[in-house]
């Protein structure tokens, strides 16, 4: 014991520690991932069928799509608010929370910042898988497959890093777990409703279609709309930038938050 | 290769004049400690008297208002990152993952504690040892006991072989056998050369040990040294407890008080302390202990 070792000098973010953090996740992941694939994907598939049989006997083109396609392309971003979002609010607040799994890492050499961004890495990486689901069910029901869909997990996974660390900062600002609901009715159930994933914003009034632009899921929808029938150039670019600057401003905001509740 | 200590630090945790407030109410109130290199340090006092917040700042999970704090040669809280590679910490509040295996619990922080990947096993199977978890590596940490969860606790803090560790009320509502188990781990770390910091309500843990005590009482120092000296110090070599109804226990403290004795209360009894031959109450002589000192410094009533 006591043994003397050369000391490396430990930096910011470092890879070592965001590596523990994930084989954390992924061993817990192990004996719990039937519960949490089920309900990042079904609930999507649920509201593909919904829609695509309720709404695809009434509409047959939506903005130029068939509707199957229109809602099948659109239907991954409502598995990135329901993989990404939630998954990392309630597990955040649960092991700050209940199972002081927090104090027990930052007792380790491990900071605030990798702990955070260990955690959305590995829940974006898993919405990048997840939100792909709908759209293959999708594809059983007409939508023609195309080689743009490989890079619908990329879309997806980078929208879900963006939304689980929008979901840390809601746990991190929340004093209880049921202040969760104002954040889901006031903001998220809004959200996922005005992305252009079930009706295009288009017919909505100005100032609806203002907020849906501020809406990173919108972006999401269009990306990977545009990834599936054909990118646009520099439109999706700025889909691209805005996903991006959405995950950088959430990240900081999920750290700074986290600090905050985790360092007295 | 020895280990660099001692030529910068004669301490592995130095704490100089340790302020924190929370709001209105200063937790710990100018603390000074040191944890000298091999030694075991007790921490001592009564609930709210500052010990868990005074362990918290030593991981910089608590950032002190004022003060100067140095552990195992770094200065925190700047870099604490550095200090906490090379110490193990067992907290309070069980924090093990209840739906990982006790082998997964100890891979997962071999990770964070940055044990490089060759040593790794070697590193879980020895945990599993300290732990005496061996035959129960594939067991869910829910399916465990509280002594064998608290026991798994204490080997998560030592697969990085840490040079310090930090123990936060280590036996805390665990049965005796138990209790005399964590004893007996705390105490060959000790002998392996690991520095240890432990807090404790608990005085005949302290008295056991740790080669000198800290005793707090509101955010203070209200005594250090080792427990024999605090003994003698503070309580003499022989105490005298008296028993009776309440009326008369309060009568015989007014008569200690007259005649300028230190008495303490016990719940049942009144334990006059210092107690000489020249005395004519009726009572039972016992040897005096640490926990005579400890109700004495910190007040006979918690509030």
């Amino acid at each position: 014991m006591a043994v003397a070792r050369a000391q490396r000098r430990l930096h910011r973010l470092e890879p070592a520690a965001l590596r523990g953090m994930m084989m954390r996740e992924v061993v817990n992941f192990s004996s719990f991932w039937r519960s949490s694939t089920f309900s990042s994907t079904v609930d999507p598939t649920i509201y593909l069928l919904a829609f695509g049989f309720g709404f695809g006997s009434l509409v047959s083109t939506v903005a130029g799509y068939s509707y199957i396609d229109f809602v099948g392309t659109g239907i991954v971003a409502t598995t990135v608010l329901f993989a990404g979002a939630f998954p990392a609010m309630y597990s955040t607040f649960v092991k700050y929370e209940f199972q002081h799994t927090y104090d027990a890492i930052l007792a380790a050499p491990v900071d605030t910042e990798e702990l955070v961004t260990g955690e959305a890495l590995w829940i974006g990486a898993r919405t990048g898988i997840y939100g792909c689901v709908p759209m293959l069910v999708a594809v059983a029901f007409g939508l023609d497959p195309s080689w743009g869909m490989l890079l619908v997990p990329a879309i997806a996974g980078l929208a879900g890093l963006g939304w689980a660390c929008f979901g840390i900062f809601i746990a991190a600002k929340a004093d209880k777990i049921e202040s969760f609901s104002y954040w889901q009715s006031g903001l998220l159930t809004p959200m996922f409703l005005v992305a252009g994933t079930f009706f295009p914003l288009d017919e909505l009034p100005t100032w609806a279609q203002v907020l849906g632009n501020v809406n990173p899921l919108f972006h999401c929808v269009e990306l990977v709309r545009h990834a599936v029938f054909g990118l646009e150039g520099w439109e999706d670019i700025g889909h691209l930038a805005f996903l991006v600057g959405f995950a950088l401003v959430s990240w900081r905001l999920a750290v700074r938050f986290m600090e905050r509740k985790l360092i007295l | 290769m020895t280990a660099p200590r001692d030529t910068q630090t004669p301490s592995a945790v130095t704490l100089r004049g340790l302020v924190k407030r929370f709001g209105p109410i200063t937790a710990v109130d100018g603390l000074d400690l040191d944890v000298p290199y091999g030694t075991c340090v007790g921490l001592l006092g009564p609930n709210g008297a500052g010990k868990s917040t005074t362990m918290k700042a030593l991981t910089a999970q608590v950032i002190p208002d004022e003060g100067e704090l140095e552990v195992l040669g770094f200065r925190l809280p700047e870099d604490s990152k550095q200090a906490r590679a090379q110490m193990g910490v067992v907290p309070q509040l069980d924090n093990l993952d209840v739906s990982l295996t006790v082998e997964q619990n100890l891979l997962v922080f071999a990770h964070l504690y940055r044990v490089p990947a060759r040593e790794r096993r070697a590193a879980i199977d020895r945990g599993l040892e300290i732990a005496k978890l061996g035959n129960r590596r594939h067991s869910k940490v829910d399916q465990l006991s509280g002594g064998m969860r608290r026991r798994l606790l204490i080997a998560r803090a030592l697969l990085h072989q840490p040079r310090l560790l930090l123990l936060d009320e280590p036996t805390v509502g665990l049965d005796p056998q138990v209790r005399q188990g964590i004893w007996a781990l705390i105490d060959r770390m000790r002998s392996e050369g690991v520095s240890i910091l432990m807090s404790t309500h608990y005085i005949e843990e302290a008295e056991r040990l740790c080669d000198t005590v800290t005793i707090m009482s509101h955010g203070q120092a209200v005594a250090v040294g080792p427990p024999r000296a605090l003994i003698a110090e503070h309580a003499g070599p022989v105490a005298i407890e008296v028993y009776g109804p309440p009326t008369r226990l309060s009568e015989v403290e007014g008569i200690a008080v007259e005649r300028g004795w230190r008495t303490r209360r016990t719940g049942t009894s009144i334990a006059i302390l210092h107690a000489n031959g020249d005395f004519d109450l009726d009572g039972e002589r016992r040897v005096t202990n640490l926990e005579d000192v400890f109700v004495l410094l910190t007040g006979e009533e918690i509030n």
